[in-house]
């Protein structure tokens, strides 16, 4: 494998050590942990909302602290949740005396280290209270898996939740937004081609020349199935297909969009993407209030995306359009 | 040689640590890859914790170093899921520097409760609970049929086996394998696995 790395092991350490050393107006690390927070943390009379997950999805999450989105962010290894001990130390970090709201994404490894950190800090007296997301329409959301899982639309979640955050709004608040954001955001992704974890030095799977994986997720694992390459306006017209079976949408409806690179699409990739999903939901009557395109939640070099769409509502809009200033998200 | 509970850890996690590209590639095919790596990582920081404790302890506060340097080290859901089992497996051998066969029994059931718990799982869902709970069931009946630790042990170990392959015949509904439905079903759990791998290294090393 090719990759601008030192030796695996030291990938995590020596990525925060860049990105603090990148933006240290905006973030500082906690000592001897794998935990980034804002330069002025803990901040008082504020929910401080903390989140993280596997490292390799990078912006997400640290790259999201800041005004407006994250307190603290947590930095597990790579594709693996954070250890709880880990999840704790930020939340001390971030505690501002009003409480802490945890967003997790929704992996079994994820929910039980958050859930296992929030019993720590419970012990301590600081208030934890916790969201799941789970935006991918992929996965069949019944009882015979765990649910759906959370991915790129995560990003909108923070968004929103850190604008309402801001405002100064007690934990009871800042979760019922969060919630409405997680019940109104899906999303569907898919891959060209899989990504190299350093410490496993191959490929997760293998794709051949004409191959596509529909439904993948953000950490490798296989998608739904495999399919031939075709046009991107046929996959991008699956990918929003899929959703609106999930949310309907209607003439008259308002939505944000987020078509998210998986790390090795290039953008011009994106935007043709982008204007077919335009072009969908527009033909449909539904107004577009907000889009974004980039990679905002990503799996190391996979090459692929995901397609998010948020049906929004006169609260969810004011606050996705309130003011944001973090490293990788910046808005006025 | 002698036998103490520093020996059987060591044993234990050289097993898990040998096999850390194959179960990586077990969880390659149903998963995301990292089972080995991360499971290889959490016994290094087992041997560093236990060693650290210095001689004499009792079976049960090295289990919870176990418990604690798993939870801590590996991540994912192996992490807390293991780590709560070692935990959860401390408190019936908590003083004791000797195990009779009836503790061993408790710590094994009280070690899958543990996961149960933590996991919300259950038999059938393709996970370690398929390995662990027959071996548990196995070593039990043998236990109360007379035989002795060591003999039960073996079977447990058998049936921890045949979990495995009843792992290959299913689907899974809990974990990163649930999203593949029925491509799930012809691979066999890394978890289970490594459940079985561990029940091994444990029998192996007092069989010597």
């Amino acid at each position: 494998m090719k990759k601008v790395i030192n030796i695996p092991e030291n990938v995590v350490e020596e990525m925060l050590q860049g990105i603090v050393a990148a933006h240290p107006k905006y973030i500082k690390r906690v000592e001897g942990f794998d935990v980034l927070v804002r330069v002025n943390s803990p901040i008082d009379g504020k929910v401080a909302l903390v989140s993280g997950g596997g490292s390799g999805h990078e912006p997400s999450h640290g790259g999201f602290v800041g005004r407006g989105m994250l307190d603290g962010a947590v930095a597990g290894a790579v594709f693996t949740s954070p250890t709880p001990d880990q999840i704790y130390e930020a939340v001390k970090a971030v505690d501002g005396g009003k409480g802490v709201l945890l967003i997790v994404k929704n992996y079994s490894g994820d929910v039980m280290n958050f859930d296992m950190a929030a019993e720590m800090a419970t012990v301590d007296g600081i208030i934890v209270d916790k969201v799941i997301v789970d935006d991918d329409v992929a996965v069949e959301n019944s009882t015979w898996t765990i649910g759906r899982r959370g991915i790129a639309g995560t990003v909108l979640v923070h968004k929103i939740t850190g604008a309402k955050a801001e405002t100064g709004a007690d934990l009871t608040e800042v979760k019922r937004v969060a919630e409405k954001v997680i019940a109104n955001v899906r999303s569907m992704g898919m891959a060209l081609t899989p990504c190299i974890v350093p410490a496993a030095g191959k490929p997760s799977f293998v794709l051949t020349e004409d191959e596509l994986e529909i439904g993948m997720g953000i950490h490798g694992e296989p998608g739904t199935h495999r399919e031939a390459i075709r046009a991107a306006d046929e996959i991008t017209s699956d990918l929003v297909d899929k959703i609106l079976a999930e949310m309907p949408l209607t003439n008259g409806d308002e939505v944000a969009v987020l078509v998210n690179g998986l790390g090795a699409t290039p953008l011009m990739e994106l935007y043709v993407v982008n204007r077919k999903v335009n072009e969908i939901l527009c033909g449909m009557g539904v107004s577009i209030a907000k889009t974004y395109v980039g990679n905002y939640m990503t799996s190391l070099e996979m090459a692929g995306l995901s397609v998010t769409v948020l049906k929004l509502d006169a609260e969810l809009k004011q606050l996705l359009l309130a003011v944001a200033d973090t490293p990788a998200f910046v808005q006025f | 040689m002698n036998k103490s509970v520093y020996g059987v850890v060591h044993a234990v996690g050289d097993i898990i640590i040998q096999n850390k590209a194959y179960l990586s590639e077990l969880d390659q095919a149903i998963g995301d890859g990292d089972h080995g790596i991360n499971m290889a990582r959490g016994f290094e920081s087992v041997f560093i914790k236990v060693d650290g404790l210095g001689e004499g302890k009792d079976i049960g506060s090295v289990l919870k170093t176990i418990g604690m340097a798993l939870i801590s080290s590996v991540g994912g859901a192996s992490g807390p899921l293991y780590g709560t089992a070692f935990l959860r497996a401390a408190v019936p051998s908590q003083g004791k520097n000797q195990l009779e066969s009836e503790t061993v029994g408790q710590m094994l059931l009280a070690a899958i409760n543990g996961i149960k718990e933590r996991g919300k799982a259950t038999r059938g869902e393709k996970t370690m609970i398929d390995a662990l709970e027959p071996a548990y069931e196995a070593f039990e009946s043998a236990r109360l049929s007379g035989k002795t630790t060591i003999e039960s042990l073996e079977i447990a170990c058998e049936a921890a086996k045949k979990g495995i392959e009843y792992t290959k015949t299913i689907i899974a509904t809990k974990g990163r394998a649930s999203y593949l439905g029925e491509r799930s079903i012809g691979h066999q759990d890394a978890g289970a696995t490594s459940s079985h791998l561990m029940l091994k290294a444990i029998l192996d090393y007092y069989k010597e």
